[in-house]
């Protein structure tokens, strides 16, 4: 070694570490964030990420004519590159396996692992939908014992387990409801109501059958106006569709007396299921009355969100909508379990195959691991959960419905920020600084600024804490004055805050074809 | 309960703070009468283990495609996933995160999306596609609404080619939306046959291209015809690999491009969860439904992405929006765009001819037993044979020997003069011996 090397120091004493405002790097990188082109940024396009055999023939004459012949414009990647590209994309956003998701209205509960592990099982996973019944017995018998808990667990008679998500429930629901009501001659019901603090996907499935959609008003304290309801029933309604619990996260005290007037308008009822989570175990929507109702699998049941998708929305139906349930469904006969693929009622067909196994697999897991028992107790954790939330942030946002609990979600309004200059909006974004996703804001439409907090069950007290610790430390931050914190955020996320109005005015949604042709890609 | 993280000391603390005696004081505007004192009718909760065993024995009930010769495609097909796309799709972050509505901290999400609706608008041959709706089959009826709102016109034609649960679907949600849906009778090769029934109160006409029976077909003079009417072309593809092959619904003049993804990085799942691609062309994006992401930039000029163009859902627009859809399908169009980026175009024309070469193979084999003959006369990589009998029948009892035959037509459509065709695929995964094992127990006779 070089003598002049010894007892020379291998890094540097005790010097001060420089720090600069919103430090930022020299090439777009971030720690351990690294800035990730798109795939079609590259030059060449030519290489791939698999070993496929040579195939053994050509291609066949007959094809002549058909067959593709200028470049796609697809790029390969190699494995190790691939694993790269997305693992650092992932990078970039939030979890429920990171921390507290509370989305209201979206139940972000965490996802077992076993349930993934079990929807993979090649019974299940490597199966056909069109294969011989008699060799899909196993699979079709986890429809039939899923449909029982489902039934069980509402205590309604009959479920149509082929909707693929919670809308395609609602839009399973509504033409069940029509064709019950044009089998006994009842054409005339032209209107759906809907309360004004519905999902817009209940509007939008009612006008998209052709219904007219009438709202209901909601009462001071977040219910339905039971006068203004009545008021508004008659021969000319079909249906209602009210979510319950509701989307201010509370019960509708009055349910009971709202499901009668509604049968006794000849009208049925449709309810929105995207909050059982907040009953499951202990209440039965068939007890309140209502005739149908979706199952988002992926809220109350635990499958995976996926960052949009897939869901699952199976409807229960009581026994006078079960006749015209649609096809295909699952029964039990001498030679085990069939698929009836035609039945004279039922209204049509949803969708291709069966409706989504895979989800379906996920939810029985998560079913029987919970059990009667456990399923009980989501509900009240999740009910506990938020009461928490509510009694934390109470003293220092406000609630526009603060009398008596609140189910599975605590909704707060922005009257809290008046005269601070702050919206709903920069509380959201100031929350992200805080290394937090922010919870559901502006929905429901009915609350200003509406900030809907949904922790679920699977949040301990003390994450619980932690998210309210943070909100109530910039509840004091707005206080102080501090607005330049609020209306700057995010400042530590990947992104700064997007212009989205330049991406919906000047929308670009693919790469274009000619910045691959500069760059000399094929 | 292993998922709950709440201890019984936790409880009663919360409910202190809350101010609440106990838990039912929480659930007090539930009417008393609703109320279950007592646990539900079903079994108590279990361990990993106990799960895990009756889940197993479930799947034992079944006989999984890859267990031997099997050739059903039909609109669900089996081919094989690279690993590292499952190993990607269960990362965290995309496995647990929701629809990305706070775009500074769901960037991963997004420029997948964004990569994802190239991907679709390239291999389609269209100028947009959207972030992936449920499936094929809704995708082909979503798209028929589609062209009614562009037309303004309520009838629409679907060719006897088009896969029954497809037509099925579109008959069901275009019915309840109103408009006039006209179905062709089967057909094994007669796109054509839509064009009898096109007239200019046409919204749209609907052909699937290779079809039900595996014909692959130039569709450009259907699309030609309809736009001298004023309506539009939808394409339906079931088997998005033959894209490798064949030429794109886009470059044949297709005005909207359905198509089920599942080929590509999904694997059979008894039916679901799919992907539904859907590619259209720039001036009708205002009319489009589902989720879009598009390109920006941040505060301080960095691209990055967002959900845009929400003001046509129903989330903003309620009654007045183009679909009532909320979910798409992220996982799986995660799932399609990765394996998708594994083969590149490279790849994917090489696992296209892979898989024409293996139906060829079928073909041939197929032709030498006696009684039974080809229908398909241009084929991707499936074929439709006529059998000795109904196909059912051959189906049953070819599956009591262990091979997974295909698909009867009777079961998806029970029509007169159809009963004994047998619909067949092979992919990259069928083998000599499947083929061969296959033609004995056809020899072998019922």
């Amino acid at each position: 070694m070089n003598t002049l090397m010894l007892g020379r120091p291998t890094r540097p004493e005790s010097q001060p570490s420089p720090t600069t405002e919103n430090a930022s790097s020299l090439t777009g990188g971030k720690g351990l964030l690294q800035a990730e082109p798109l795939i079609f940024e590259r030059d060449d396009y030519a290489g791939t990420g698999v070993d496929l055999p040579e195939p053994e023939s050509a291609i066949g004459e007959d094809l002549a004519g058909l067959l593709r012949t200028a470049p796609i414009g697809l790029p390969g990647l190699s494995e190790p590159e691939t694993v790269r590209h997305y693992v650092r994309l992932s990078q970039a956003n939030h979890a429920i396996d990171l921390a507290i998701y509370p989305l209201g209205s979206c139940t972000m509960k965490h996802n077992p692992r076993l349930n993934e592990k079990m929807a993979r099982l090649p019974g299940f996973a490597d199966l056909h939908p069109l294969q011989p019944t008699s060799t899909t017995q196993g699979a079709l018998a986890l429809i039939d014992r899923l449909a029982h808990w489902l039934k069980t667990l509402t205590g309604l008679p009959a479920v149509a387990m082929t909707p693929k998500a919670g809308a395609h429930g609602e839009l399973c629901g509504i033409l069940t409801i029509r064709a019950a009501h044009q089998a006994r001659g009842d054409v005339s019901r032209d209107t759906v109501l809907v309360p004004s603090s519905a999902h817009g996907t209940n509007p939008a499935t009612a006008a998209f059958v052709g219904y007219k959609v009438v709202e209901i008003a909601q009462t001071v304290d977040g219910r339905v106006d039971l006068a203004d309801l009545a008021a508004k029933l008659g021969p000319h309604v079909a249906a209602i569709m009210v979510t319950n619990p509701n989307t201010c996260g509370l019960f509708e005290r009055d349910i009971l007396e709202i499901a009668r007037l509604t049968h006794a308008a000849g009208a049925f009822f449709y309810c929105d299921g995207a909050n059982f989570n907040a009953i499951v175990g202990k209440v039965r929507p068939g007890d309140l009355g209502v005739d149908a109702m979706h199952i988002n699998l992926h809220k109350t049941f635990s499958t995976p969100h996926g960052g949009g998708g897939p869901g699952a929305g199976p409807v229960v139906l009581s026994a006078a909508l079960a006749p015209f349930a649609p096809i295909p469904y699952v029964t039990h006969g001498e030679t085990g379990f069939q698929v009836v693929e035609a039945a004279e009622q039922a209204f049509g067909r949803m969708s291709a195959f069966h409706g989504q196994m895979g989800m379906f697999v996920r939810a029985y897991a998560y079913m029987l691991s919970h059990g009667a028992d456990g399923l009980r107790q989501v509900a009240e954790d999740a009910v506990l959960n938020a009461n928490y939330v509510k009694a934390r942030l109470a003293g220092a946002l406000t609630q526009p419905f603060p009398e008596g609990p609140c189910m599975h979600e605590a909704l707060f309004d922005d009257r809290w920020l008046e005269g601070s200059g702050l919206s709903t909006l920069d509380i959201a974004k100031a929350m992200i600084d805080e290394g937090f996703h922010p919870m559901t804001m502006y929905f429901p439409l009915v609350v200003h600024g509406a900030m809907l907090i949904e922790p679920t069950e699977t949040e301990s007290r003390a994450e619980i804490d932690r998210f309210c610790d943070m909100t109530l430390a910039l509840a004091e931050a707005v206080k102080r004055g501090e607005t330049e914190r609020f209306q700057a955020a995010p400042q530590l996320a990947p992104r700064k805050r997007l212009d989205e109005t330049r991406a919906a005015r000047s929308p670009k949604l693919v790469f274009p074809v000619e910045d691959a042709q500069r760059r000399g890609a094929t | 309960m292993r998922y709950l993280p709440l201890s019984n000391a936790d409880r009663s603390a919360m409910l202190g703070v809350i101010g609440a005696a106990n838990i039912d004081a929480l659930f007090c505007d539930v009417p008393q009468s609703a109320r279950q004192a007592e646990l539900f009718d079903l079994p108590l909760g279990q361990g990993e283990m106990a799960v895990e065993a009756e889940l197993a024995r479930l799947a034992r009930q079944n006989r999984a495609a890859g267990e031997g010769p099997f050739f059903c495609g039909a609109g669900a097909y089996r081919h094989h996933i690279p690993a590292s796309v499952d190993h990607l799709i269960q990362r965290s972050e995309f496995l647990t995160s929701y629809t990305p509505y706070q775009p500074e901290i769901a960037q991963g999400t997004l420029q997948v999306l964004f990569e994802f609706q190239t991907q679709v608008a390239r291999l389609t041959g269209m100028e947009l596609a959207n972030a992936s709706l449920y499936d094929g089959s809704t995708a082909t009826a979503e798209a028929v609404l589609m062209a009614a709102r562009i037309t303004r016109r309520s009838k629409v034609v679907l060719s006897g080619g088009l896969h029954p649960h497809y037509a099925e679907t579109v008959q069901t949600l275009a019915t309840a939306a109103g408009l006039q849906v006209i179905r062709r009778p089967l057909a094994v090769d007669d796109e054509a046959a839509v064009l009898s029934d096109l007239d200019a109160d046409c919204a749209c006409v609907v052909v699937q291209t290779p079809n039900l029976f595996g014909t692959a077909s130039d569709i450009s003079a259907i699309g030609a015809a309809a736009r001298e009417v004023g309506a539009l072309m939808v394409a339906t593809v079931t088997e998005v690999v033959s894209l490798g092959l064949l030429q794109s619904p886009g470059a044949m003049g297709a005005d909207i491009v359905a198509a089920e993804g599942q080929s590509i990085g999904n694997g059979l799942n008894f039916g679901g969860p799919y992907v539904g691609l859907f590619a259209f062309h720039a001036r009708h994006l205002r009319q489009s439904p589902g989720r879009l992401c598009g390109e920006t930039v941040d505060a301080e000029g960095r691209r990055g992405f967002v959900l845009t163009l929400s003001t046509r859902e129903q989330h903003i627009r309620r009654d007045k929006a183009t679909s009532n859809i909320c979910t798409n399908s992220g996982l799986c169009a995660l799932a399609f765009s990765i394996h998708m980026t594994l083969l590149g175009e490279t790849g994917l024309r090489r696992l296209a001819a892979l898989n024409h070469s293996r139906a060829r193979a079928l073909r041939s084999a197929l032709g030498e037993v006696n009684g039974v003959s080809v229908l398909t006369p241009r084929f991707f990589n499936e074929i439709a044979v006529r059998l000795p009998g109904p196909a059912a029948q051959w189906v049953e009892g070819l599956a009591e020997r262990g091979v997974i035959a295909g698909v009867p037509v009777s079961r998806l459509a029970p029509v007169a003069g159809f009963d004994d065709v047998l619909l067949l695929c092979a992919t990259e995964l069928t083998t000599d011996a499947d083929i061969t094992a296959l033609v004995a127990a056809l020899k072998k006779g019922l």
